[in-house]
């Protein structure tokens, strides 16, 4: 599904991703692990296509079509989605008029018609209960004096509305706690198909308890230094990051 | 010929048929003086730094038109507010039309200047009120030099009116190019309420220059809620002099909504003579082209235990220029007062300016003042989300400019009217929503 070959990107002309080469297939679920400044938030954002970075080399291809040259939007109307870590306030947009907006603007892209209004309204009660979102929050303002919690959960809230093919979490578990966390686990976990791929960016293991991955990475300096199953997590939760560090010298 | 020389041989014309022996005769003779000394304003004045009116003024302008011209409600009816039932007063090239005008003299008074001025028994409200708020300014004196026609309203102790009134002021291009001085004086009794909708629509491309100046009286406790709509054509200027007297306990809200005209110079002054008053003075400025826009505020707290509210939203695309220069004075015995004021202001454009001054005169030891300026661009973090969410990039713009702004709207008290300043909005900016908000 995403295919990430010997890419170098960063901004202002300095390259923070150093040859990162990741392939993701449907069904999977992959953990990108590291340390702080490693690049994993970059990375998030160059898939999905912030415009600030430049790819310098290399290539992306999401269902083997080359995407580096695209638009945010349509990569987000080819089925990418990503959780960020930090969600931007939009006062006086509710969450509900704004998910209907990006539902309605994917199917325009796709030469389809508005969801009719009934359908969508369903849709919308339907993942709400799932994540346990009351209805209230539905009308607020777009993440505007929401708390940490309540903004990740919105942002899988409307991955559940849009229903991505590829989800990257960019450290969904950051602000949650323990109950939270496992509500929101739970809502991947509810949306995971053998058609669809989730990519975990997270510093700690914690997350990874509830939405269990298939493959985990270790991203360094801006390239994957280590990749394993599920016990690589563990172990870099007991050790840190350091004897990564010393093996690969 | 100048311009000013054309007006001042037109006043004397005026003169032959305006009314000798009454008080306001002199009152004009007092504002003509002013406007022969100072002429108009000039960009060595500090506050008019930033606006020029000198290719304005060049125009050759028709002052005095007395001719009824015909307008027909269908070509006009899109600037009602026509989903609600309204009072309207309704002035085309200046002329009163009482066509498409609905008025009333059933316990409150909805009618014309003209009325107010020559019949005697107005005599006493005109004595009382007329030029009393206004200052002398030589923009403001020519308007009083001149003062024929304009709304007059005048609401009653404890009636709380209704209905919304529009005043609209429309100009037919009959001229090749009109020069319209409107002359409102709104008296809003004791506890009394009024919502009231002030726009001024050119019908046609030919040059139009208005010089307006709106006195509003706010006794004691009344509450004065007044919204002005400025969407006019490119070749129609405004010059808009609105003044405010509020008294005790009073509360008073102006919106100004400027997406379109030529050049549009807002003087809005509140003055608060008593105690407990709280003046709103909020603004969303949306321009393109080559348009103009200087909003400049001034509120004049006096009296003590008062507050004022200011929250002006700038877009400027293209190579428009905005101005926001908002002063707030606050005098020795105004204490406790808690005044606010915020202006924001986004460039879409490299082209475009804003020049924004706020000014504090604190006179008084014991308040609360605060002001907030900013001009930036588009948040990248805010675009790059909603795209990512699949929405393109001119919609996304769109949703930040509405949130942007939204501050200013959720504040409008008539729905209707909300509804038609998204549209408005949504026009401008050139993107619908699938919502209002």
């Amino acid at each position: 599904m995403l295919k990430i070959k010997d890419l170098y990107a960063g901004r202002e002309g300095k390259d923070i991703l150093q040859g990162i080469n990741l392939e993701v297939k449907a069904g999977e679920v992959h953990a990108i692990m590291g340390p702080n400044g490693s690049g994993k938030s970059t990375l998030a954002s160059v898939v999905a296509g912030k415009e600030e970075y430049e790819v310098s080399r290399g290539y992306i291809t999401f269902e083997n079509q080359d995407i580096s040259e695209l638009d945010p939007e349509e990569r987000a109307h080819k089925g990418i989605f990503l959780s960020f870590q930090y969600p931007v306030e939009i006062p006086g947009v509710s969450v509900t008029n704004f998910i209907k907006t990006a539902i309605n603007e994917t199917r325009k892209a796709h030469k389809m018609d508005d969801m009719p209004a009934t359908d969508m309204l369903k849709m919308i009660k339907e993942k709400a209960d799932m994540l346990e979102i009351d209805r209230k929050f539905l009308s607020r303002s777009l993440n505007e004096g929401f708390s940490g919690g309540e903004k990740k959960r919105n942002e899988i809230f409307q991955m559940a509305m849009l229903e991505p093919k590829l989800a990257i979490l960019d450290e969904t578990d950051s602000g949650l706690d323990i109950d939270a966390l496992k509500v929101v686990a739970n809502g991947v976990n509810k949306l995971r198909s053998a058609d669809n791929a989730v990519v975990v960016i997270t510093h700690y293991q914690r997350l990874l308890d509830y939405i269990v991955p298939d493959f985990v990475h270790v991203l360094m300096n801006g390239k994957i230094v280590k990749s394993g199953g599920k016990e690589l997590a563990y172990e870099l939760e007991e050790k840190g990051y350091d004897w990564i560090k010393e093996e690969l010298v | 010929m100048s311009f000013k020389d054309k007006l001042l041989s037109s006043y004397i014309a005026l003169e032959d048929y305006l009314e000798f022996d009454s008080p306001l005769h002199d009152v004009r003779n007092n504002a003509i003086k002013i406007f022969e000394e100072k002429g108009f304003p000039t960009k060595k004045e500090e506050a008019w730094k930033y606006t020029s009116l000198n290719s304005l003024l060049k125009t050759d302008y028709s002052i005095l038109s007395n001719k009824e011209r015909n307008v027909e409600l269908k070509n006009v009816r899109k600037y009602f507010l026509q989903e609600i039932d309204t009072y309207k007063l309704v002035f085309v090239d200046g002329v009163y039309n009482s066509f498409l005008s609905e008025t009333t003299h059933d316990s409150l008074d909805v009618c014309l200047m003209s009325a107010a001025l020559n019949k005697s028994k107005y005599k006493q409200i005109i004595e009382t009120y007329f030029n009393k708020a206004a200052k002398s300014d030589s923009l403001t004196a020519l308007n009083t030099a001149f003062t024929k026609e304009g709304a007059y309203i005048h609401i009653p102790a404890h009636k709380e009116v209704e209905k919304p009134i529009e005043i609209i002021n429309f100009s037919t291009g009959n001229e090749a190019a009109m020069f319209l001085q409107p002359r409102n004086l709104i008296v809003v009794g004791e506890n009394a309420h009024v919502q009231i909708i002030e726009r001024h629509q050119s019908l046609s491309s030919n040059e139009v220059l208005t010089n307006s100046v709106t006195e509003i009286f706010a006794e004691k406790r009344a509450y004065v809620d007044y919204y002005k709509i400025q969407t006019d054509e490119a070749t129609a200027s405004l010059i808009d002099n609105t003044y405010i007297s509020q008294q005790r306990d009073t509360v008073c809200r102006v919106h100004t909504f400027s997406f379109g005209g030529n050049l549009v110079r807002n003087n809005l002054n509140f003055y608060q003579n008593g105690e407990n008053c709280d003046s709103t003075l909020k603004g969303i400025t949306i321009l393109e082209g080559k348009q103009h826009v200087d909003h400049n505020t001034l509120v004049h707290h006096i009296a003590p235990n008062c507050e004022s509210h200011q929250d002006y939203k700038g877009l400027f695309a293209e190579s428009s220029t905005g101005v926001f220069n908002g002063k707030i004075v606050v005098e020795k015995d105004a204490q406790k007062t808690d005044a606010f004021q915020q202006n924001n202001n986004i460039l879409i454009d490299d082209k475009a300016t804003i020049n924004a001054k706020p000014q504090l005169e604190i006179f008084a030891d014991d308040v609360k003042c605060s002001h907030g300026c900013t001009i930036g661009q588009f948040d990248e973090d805010a675009l790059f989300y909603l795209r990512s969410r699949g929405i393109g990039l001119k919609e996304a713009r769109a949703l930040l400019m509405y949130a942007f702004a939204n501050t200013v709207l959720e504040s409008v008290k008539i729905p209707e009217l909300k509804v038609r300043i998204n549209k408005l909005i949504a026009n401008k900016i050139g993107v619908s929503l699938g919502f209002e908000l």
